[in-house]
């Protein structure tokens, strides 16, 4: 098959991710399709869309979340393939299975691949099989806190709680003696009852346990599978710095890991990538004890993640052309000899002491520009941030020559971005670029904490 | 009396107390979703819940009336 034939594509998404695939969609000659909520209506993604379907209000549930009116949308306006950009319906197995049901291209690994590494006890313990390391953990779901308990004697303290399915960091925390397993286990066991999107919850919340590794980085590896099987390893981000577990900058490559560990890397995310028969662009999640040099699996994201710019900009790759090729059927060469340094700071509507929410009306919106500057944005002056999804406005992506070059880089960029109206964690990130840590690239995923202790 | 207010905009997502419920400094109020986080509202008294203006499902905006504590 080829790429031509795939248009006109469904992007089931919003905001900066669904503008990015729409640019990616149109420059390969293809008609771009967006789904929106009635909150969102006014957004760019909307407008430099080929044509834009409203599909309900602005309660996820009753609009991106809502498998039957995106697979209206896309019968509507004779989409052939649908993009599910990241979040919402990207890892929802009965989304993909329902797409390819009506006949059209799921842009995304296969629904079977997706199943295997959504539940994360799962793949834990498909990823020890096919001899990538994994943490001391539960093998079974923990479905009540006394089963936690035992669990949690035996990894030994401190550990990490999380919910099975899901993503985002949401309901996860570390417990270090009992009493503190008790409150991480009941807000896991809540997130898991409330956000699994495929009525996991029928069956209890499940929960896993893992041995938590203080100091540790956090470290992925961009994997693309191909037609045939061969899944290529296209580099590292380094994702250290994170609020409330979930990523605020990123990096490429780590600063952290030698040659020799980067390389050990690589080869267990291609080997994970081949033992679920993976196809097309996905992510293989680490944690890496610095001092140690060593590293485990975490998990598995399988789609588009939130910081492939990182990637494109050292690889020169576009990660969504590829996944778009890849999904019409082609091997294309793709050769990544990552080159230079690139940082990535999501920018979100939250303040920069707490990192608490501010949605609100943006007055004033102006994006730095320049040599090695690439900014995604899903807003501009005008538009409103509403509480009803994720507090990404824009990502800034700096990219330099080594990484002093990027951080200088970077620094000028955050001071010429101007957002006025929503509060924003611009000023959080020119206090890191500032912090020494960050600087030296001696860092951990404590280091926000640290910032703010 | 204190009065508790919203810091942002928020949806309630849970409420936690009822009016007449007797209530301790850090006790959880109600529970606001805002950008997928969830956020507790903590009353900082100890007292008696006089007042509940909020209902679960409501959009509240900042600086609205939560609770008044007695």
């Amino acid at each position: 098959m080829l790429t031509e034939t795939l248009g006109p594509v469904l992007v089931a998404n919003r905001g900066e991710i669904a503008r990015r695939i729409i640019r990616t969609v149109k420059r390969m000659g293809l008609r771009a399709i967006a789904v929106h909520s009635e909150a969102d209506a006014d957004l760019p993604f909307v407008r430099e869309a080929d044509e834009a379907v409203l599909i309900g209000p602005a309660n996820p549930a009753q609009s991106y979340l809502d498998v039957a009116k995106v697979l209206e949308a896309a019968r509507a306006t004779g989409a052939r393939a649908v993009h599910p950009g990241y979040g919402f319906l990207a890892e929802n197995v009965a989304f993909a299975r329902a797409v390819i049901e009506a006949g059209m291209v799921w842009i995304g690994p296969s629904p079977e691949a997706i199943d295997k590494m959504g539940d994360k006890i799962n793949a834990r313990n498909l990823m020890e099989a096919a001899g990538v390391p994994v943490a001391a953990g539960t093998r079974e779901p923990v479905t009540d806190l006394s089963l936690a308990l035992r669990a949690a004697e035996s990894i030994g303290y401190p550990v990490m709680v999380k919910t099975a399915g899901g993503g985002g960091g949401i309901g996860m925390s570390v417990a270090h003696d009992e009493e503190g397993l008790a409150k991480a286990y009941e807000q896991a066991a809540r997130a898991a009852a409330r956000f699994s999107g495929d009525g996991d919850a029928l069956d209890g919340p499940a929960v896993l346990l893992e041995r938590y590794i203080e100091r540790a980085r956090h470290v992925e590896v961009q994997i693309l599978g191909l037609p045939g099987g061969k899944v290529l390893a296209l580099g590292e981000r380094d994702c250290s710095v994170q609020r409330r577990h979930q990523k605020v900058v990123e990096e490429s490559p780590s600063p952290g890991i030698t040659p020799e560990l980067r390389e050990r890397m690589l080869a267990a995310a291609a080997r994970a990538g081949e033992a679920v028969g993976y196809l097309g662009a996905g992510t293989v999640e680490c944690l890496v004890d610095a001092d140690k040099q060593d590293f485990v699996f975490l998990e598995m994201n399988t789609r588009l993640q939130v910081e492939h710019p990182v990637t494109e900009l050292v690889t020169g790759l576009d990660l969504v052309e590829l996944q778009l090729r890849v999904a019409a059927g082609e091997s294309p060469e793709v050769s990544a000899e990552p080159r230079g340094h690139a940082i990535e700071f999501r920018v979100y509507a939250e303040d920069p002491k707490r990192f608490f929410p501010g949605p609100g009306k943006i007055t004033a919106w102006d994006e730095p520009t320049g040599d090695g500057v690439r900014v995604d944005s899903g807003y501009e002056s005008g538009n409103t941030v509403t509480p009803f999804y994720d507090p990404l406005m824009a990502k800034l992506c700096v990219y330099g020559s080594d990484r002093a070059e990027a951080l200088e880089k970077g620094r000028k960029a955050v001071a010429e971005f101007v957002v006025e109206g929503p509060k924003n964690n611009l000023p959080f990130c020119a206090e890191l670029l500032e912090n020494a840590e960050f600087v030296t690239g001696d860092y951990d995923t404590g280091l926000v904490a640290r910032m703010r202790a | 009396m204190a009065e508790v207010r919203a810091e942002m905009v928020a949806n309630v997502w849970k409420v936690v107390v009822n009016e007449g419920d007797q209530v301790s400094d850090g006790d959880t109020l109600v529970i606001l979703e805002s950008m997928k986080m969830e956020i507790p509202v903590i009353s900082e008294d100890d007292g008696v819940v006089a007042q509940l203006k909020v209902a679960e499902g409501d959009v509240i905006q900042e600086g609205d009336l939560i609770a008044v504590i007695e």
